[in-house]
């Protein structure tokens, strides 16, 4: 039976929250098994140093992560290098599996526009801010790779409340009319801000909406790296087939938990509860997969300890040197907004320009 | 005299819906996290528990939809009072704004009207993230059949929007959220209402006239006062309503000094200033004395934080802007 023949609230899972083996243990070897879970641990580290940053004044708003990991790396180490993540904001995660420099991430929430660039070997859209705009754009862009006859997979995350927007809808719908090799992620972490999903949608699972399109749709344990890493494989693989007697495109509903807030500037004690955390604390993908790895013999104590050891200083370094990025030229403001300026702004800018001269920077940064 | 309250301008807003919704038992409260969460400015605090889920009610995530869904109602009788998040998330609920808020009372020959009021936080310099700084009042403003408010101070907060509220309108509420908390006022514990449709001189003078609103008010008398120790004196008139615009206001501000400046943060081409400019022409060309001067944000996407404070307009720069029309 295919994975995508189960029903609908039937999540898929490989080891449970003791790191015990309940279902096919995916076809990875040692290394790339130590990499996905040194990846969950540079996330997480990565997201912790980030929401002190913020704390400290030193970085804008941020949307931590913590406990999407298993759902983040799980997918995004399925990907081909050629294949793509249209990413929602929250998958600092993903896109550094992907290759996207954690420079990059630090550099877009410290409110630098090059930060939303990735550099042009690595297939990771910019990020996209308003709830399920980049459904569509996921959509349009496996439909042209499907055009032009290559075979890249574009793999788009966005979460529970992004469901309920009309891109999503329209969005998916498109990728079942034209059968386009698109994987969409869902990312169910249960709640949108104060949220909770049981408020975006009566049906009993995302996964099902799939339904309506034609499509393919799974529920996977989100927290379960490894089930989450077969699940996309398996889409992935699908999308990329056009001789699939299958649809190509595929809704994945991952189950997890956002363990802290929605971004820096909420507080989740507000509209929940501790107990609620706590119960999906211990689902929490990092140790599942490190009592999974040591149990085979492929972690100990002094293996776990030389990445930790690494990831603190790879994160480290990162924020020196997105710290040590000089401010972004006043005159950026004015950069690729057109592929030439109008008349008009030209005018603006010199004016903007004139103004600089005459009065100096500090006309423009007063309180 | 009735007692008076010394409240910021996000608690004048959150004061002027439970007075509403007090006095008025169709009016009623929908948006993301407006429940539970008061909020995530704060601007419904206390709400839900003061008056329960079917009147503060947390939406699907869905602009679309909460839009949409206030239309049937106020179609039916009822007062929503729809909350989108930030405005830069308005625009999957903009169909429904243009095509159906915006005219149900035209297209309907006045069977049906739509007395709502689609509130936003709107505008810059919080160091937010991307889509969460724009100025897009000229989009509301350019569409008949809406009115647009836009407060500066709490007491206008809550009058502005009780009258709105109350209007037979749809109007589209942008409050300004680089001052939801900048400053107190004293503001009536009592209902009142601020009408719609009247600008307030915030400042007399004779020698040059500059219009703004929003939280542009601020630095705009910081530059009148600055301008006056040289000499000259700044009329500042806060439009408080960008549609209607009050144009006797306009009209009369510039008629006794000839010359104008016009502040807004929102870019300058399609902007406000545009239309202020083109009703000085209409209406007083022959009181003119200099060109209009249009101190705005610029022609480009709203940066990210790094650089905001060189896309808004600032004092020194709104100074600058009204000594080139003094000086023409």
């Amino acid at each position: 039976m295919s994975v995508f023949d189960r029903a609908y609230d039937d999540p898929v899972r490989v080891i449970d929250e003791d790191g015990e083996v309940v279902g096919d243990v995916p076809d990875l070897d040692d290394g790339e098994l130590v990499e996905m879970y040194r990846h969950m641990r540079l996330a997480r580290h990565f997201d912790g140093r980030a929401v002190s940053l913020q704390r400290q004044g030193r970085m804008g708003t941020y949307p931590p992560l913590s406990g999407q990991e298993g759902a983040q790396i799980g997918s995004a180490t399925a990907l081909a290098e050629d294949d793509w993540i249209v990413p929602s904001y929250r998958e600092h995660g993903a896109a550094l599996v992907h290759g996207l420099p954690l420079k990059q991430t630090l550099l877009y929430w410290m409110g630098h526009e090059s930060g939303n660039k990735a550099p042009a070997d690595v297939n990771v859209f910019p990020v996209a801010v308003p709830i399920a705009s980049q459904v569509p754009h996921a959509t349009g862009a496996a439909w042209a790779a499907k055009l032009r006859g290559s075979d890249e997979a574009f793999l788009c995350y966005f979460g529970d409340g992004a469901t309920s927007e009309g891109d999503f809808h329209e969005g998916v719908n498109f990728a079942g009319v034209f059968d386009t090799p698109t994987v969409f992620f869902c990312n169910n972490n249960q709640w949108a801000i104060s949220v909770p999903r049981e408020r975006q949608t009566r049906s009993a699972t995302l996964a099902q909406k799939a339904e309506a399109y034609g499509i393919d749709g799974v529920q996977v344990d989100g927290m379960d790296p490894l089930a989450v890493y077969g699940v996309t494989t398996a889409a992935l693989e699908k999308a990329r087939d056009p001789e699939t007697d299958r649809p190509r495109p595929t809704l994945i509903e991952a189950v997890q938990y956002r363990f802290g807030a929605h971004t820096t500037a909420d507080d989740p004690t507000v509209y929940r509860d501790d107990d609620e955390v706590e119960r999906w604390k211990a689902k929490d993908p990092i140790p599942r997969l490190e009592a999974y790895l040591r149990s085979e013999g492929i972690l100990d104590d002094e293996r776990v300890a030389e990445i930790e050891a690494a990831i603190e200083e790879r994160v480290a370094d990162a924020i020196d040197a997105a710290e040590a990025a000089a401010r972004p030229d006043p005159s950026e403001l004015f950069e690729h907004a057109y592929a030439e300026l109008p008349p008009e702004l030209e005018r603006q800018y010199e004016e903007f320009a004139a103004l600089r001269e005459t009065r100096g920077d500090e006309a423009f940064l007063e309180e | 005299m009735s007692d008076t309250q010394n409240l910021t301008v996000v608690q004048a807003v959150r004061d002027g819906l439970y007075s509403e919704m007090r006095e008025d038992d169709d009016v009623l409260v929908l948006g993301q996290d407006v429940g539970k969460n008061g909020g995530v400015f704060r601007a419904t605090e206390g709400l839900y528990d003061e008056f329960g889920g079917d009147r503060v009610v947390d939406t699907p995530l869905a602009e679309s939809g909460i839009v949409g869904c206030a239309v049937g109602m106020a179609a039916m009788g009822l007062r929503p009072v729809p909350e989108i998040q930030f405005s830069g998330f308005m625009y999957p609920g903009f169909d429904q704004i243009v095509s159906h808020m915006a005219r149900f009372r035209a297209r309907s020959r006045g069977r049906f009207t739509l007395p709502m009021t689609l509130r936003a936080p709107y505008g810059g310099g919080i160091r937010a993230p991307e889509h969460h700084s724009e100025s897009k009042e000229a989009f509301y403003a350019h569409e008949a059949g809406l009115k647009v408010a836009i407060p500066s101070t709490p007491y206008d907060a809550k009058g502005l929007l009780a009258a709105s509220i109350r209007d037979p309108d749809p109007v589209v509420f942008l409050e300004p959220k680089l001052i939801y908390r900048a400053f107190r006022d004293e503001v009536p514990e009592e209902p009142y209402t601020v009408p719609l449709g009247e600008a307030a001189t915030r400042r007399e003078g004779d020698d040059v006239a500059v219009f703004t609103y929003g939280a542009m008010t601020r630095p705009t008398l910081e530059a009148a006062e600055s301008l006056a120790e040289e000499g000259i004196e700044c009329e500042v008139v806060d439009l408080r309503t960008v549609s209607p615009l009050d144009r006797e206001a306009i009209v009369d501000a510039f008629e006794r000094t000839g010359r104008a400046a016009v502040v807004h943060e929102a870019p300058k081409t399609g902007g406000l200033a545009g239309e202020i400019t083109a009703i000085i022409q209409e209406e007083a060309l022959l009181y003119q004395e200099a060109p209009v001067k249009r101190v705005t944000g610029f022609d480009v996407p709203y940066p990210l934080y790094a650089l905001e404070d060189y896309y808004l307009p600032t004092a020194a720069r709104i100074e600058d802007g009204i000594l080139e029309a003094v000086e023409f």
